[in-house]
């Protein structure tokens, strides 16, 4: 019962905000009858949907991969290089910098200059773009987390005769999941938009990116509409994965929250 | 190991002790320390200080702000090298007691793990000198018992108050039963009623564990209460300007009103104010 009212109290909000918006959508666009490729009504995006329903969740799977694995590798190299940058003043002095000037470039301008290097279409170049935009604030998050540590923490565990490894181990990571999972949380949407963005310029033709400027090349905006919905369910999904894992790895966090 | 309570120094007689003679917990010979030397911001924290800390003793440091005395404290704990001079704490050099685990720190803040929870946060350092995870669980539950602070095992930092949180503190710096307790201003941001509750029981402990104990405050009724010796300092560069034996006997709650413990307090102030 107080489950039940739980789940109803948590639920119940986002649920009738969706409603409002869509059924509002729809009945102005049925009040003002615009011209359908302004903005096609929900209603029509849903029969898009249905009637490409084979393509587009092909074309989901073809950019989902490219986002999930763009990700992942965006991640590692982003915590890999905050570790490294944390670890040891050369390599802060050395790699700072360069990943600085790395975020300064425009990076989705880089996707023609991708698919000139791992031919234009491979998904290599995709892939590319999501690590290079997912790199910088993973890196720039979790080496803060990991600097950012309170200096008595440090001294405490230099009193007990712990080396710099078992304070990074006990103390800087710990220390820098909050920071790590917030930038993580940030770098799903940016995946979605890295991958998607790149396939207008390239890559496999069966791709979100591409149904989409098809359909709006052929002014079907009902089907560029379907492919963005698509899109965006795979942003949600990785953000609520994101969630799920912040939770699981560091409950702790959401204790403390609790009680502050 | 042992059980809590009166044998808790058990381990505490086997390290330093030749031919049955225990070394100074504290010695310390002409020290000097200079911060960032032949810079444009040369600090001298503390010049010539002579400390001789005996087993057993609760030695306060006081002094004004910047006067070097947790400067003094981190030089003890092999945290800070000193410029100049000998530091030896139990009969060893700073650093090689640091190794060996001979003291344990407090700090301001209690700097307890949020990832941790309280039993985890005081295994910790036994953690770190690769204890078994029984020995580990037996240890903290001792200690929680010292603190009186055993329902609170598997709660998180967070959920404690500020002076529960400075208990936990006190437990994991006395898990691994050191000979030396170092604390820096350990009750300084907490409210004047739970400050002295915890000086109480930072006494209590004292004289159950037969601990040594050096103090860094800036109140001198906080140092007047606690130690056997208060050692005032002088403004910077840092010296030890007296050093005030304090023999007030056991302490209770009605030495906080007795004249004894008020002319200790004036001859502690006198010393600050005139230093040499």
């Amino acid at each position: 019962m107080t489950a039940a009212r739980t789940l109803l109290r948590s639920w119940l909000p986002p649920v009738v905000a969706a409603v409002v918006i869509f059924g509002g959508w729809e009945a102005v666009l049925a009040a003002l009858r615009p011209d359908g490729f302004v903005l096609p009504p929900p209603s029509e995006i849903g029969s898009a949907v249905a009637e490409n329903f084979d393509a587009i969740v092909t074309a989901t799977g073809v950019t989902g991969f490219i986002i999930v694995t763009g990700l992942l590798a965006g991640v590692a190299v982003g915590a890999a290089f905050a570790l490294l940058v944390t670890a040891s003043r050369a390599a802060n002095e050395t790699l700072t910098p360069l990943a600085v000037a790395v975020n300064a470039v425009p990076i989705i301008a880089l996707a023609p200059i991708f698919n000139a290097w791992f031919g234009l279409l491979s998904p290599r170049s995709n892939q590319a773009v999501v690590v290079v935009l997912v790199f910088f604030p993973i890196f720039i998050n979790t080496a803060r987390g990991l600097t950012q540590v309170e200096p008595s923490q440090i001294e405490l565990m230099e009193s007990y005769g712990a080396g710099r490894w078992r304070i990074m181990r006990e103390v800087r990571i710990p220390n820098a999941m909050p920071f790590f999972f917030t930038a993580l949380k940030l770098a799903t949407s940016l995946a979605v938009i890295a991958a998607i963005v790149a396939e207008y310029f390239g890559g496999r033709q069966d791709a979100l990116g591409n149904l989409i400027t098809n359909s709006a090349g052929l002014t079907r905006y009902d089907d560029a509409w379907a492919a963005v919905l698509a899109g965006s369910l795979v942003g949600i999904g990785l953000y609520a994965l994101a969630v799920l894992a912040e939770r699981l790895v560091m409950p702790w966090y959401f204790t403390a929250r609790r009680s502050a | 190991m042992s059980d809590a309570g009166p044998d808790m120094n058990d381990d505490m007689s086997d390290t330093g002790a030749v031919d049955g003679v225990q070394p100074p917990a504290v010695e310390i010979r002409g020290a000097s320390k200079i911060f960032n030397p032949g810079r444009h911001n040369e600090v001298k924290a503390l010049e010539d200080i002579d400390l001789h800390i005996d087993q057993g003793d609760f030695v306060t440091l006081i002094g004004p702000s910047g006067c070097g005395k947790s400067t003094l404290l981190r030089l003890i704990a092999a945290l800070v090298d000193a410029s100049d001079g000998t530091v030896l704490v139990n009969g060893k050099t700073a650093d090689a007691a640091r190794l060996d685990r001979d003291y344990s720190m407090v700090f301001q803040r209690a700097g307890l793990f949020d990832w941790r929870n309280v039993s985890r946060n005081i295994e910790l350092p036994l953690e770190l000198m690769g204890w078994k995870a029984a020995d580990r669980r037996r240890r903290s539950a001792e200690m929680l018992e010292l603190v009186k602070l055993t329902e609170f095992a598997r709660h998180h930092p967070a959920e404690l108050s500020g002076g529960m949180q400075q208990r936990i503190a006190i437990a994991r710096a006395m898990s691994f039963h050191p000979q030396l307790l170092l604390m820096d201003e350990p009750f300084g941001a907490l409210d004047e009623m739970t400050r002295e509750h915890m000086q109480n029981e930072l006494l209590r402990i004292w004289s159950e564990t037969q601990i040594t104990v050096v103090f860094v405050t800036h109140s001198i009724p906080e140092a007047v209460f606690l130690s056997t010796k208060v050692a005032v300092m002088s403004p910077r560069p840092g010296r030890i300007a007296a050093v005030i034996d304090n023999g007030l006997g056991p302490r209770t709650d009605a030495t906080r009103d007795d004249p004894a413990f008020f002319s200790n307090v004036t001859a502690v102030r006198d010393a600050l104010r005139g230093g040499h």
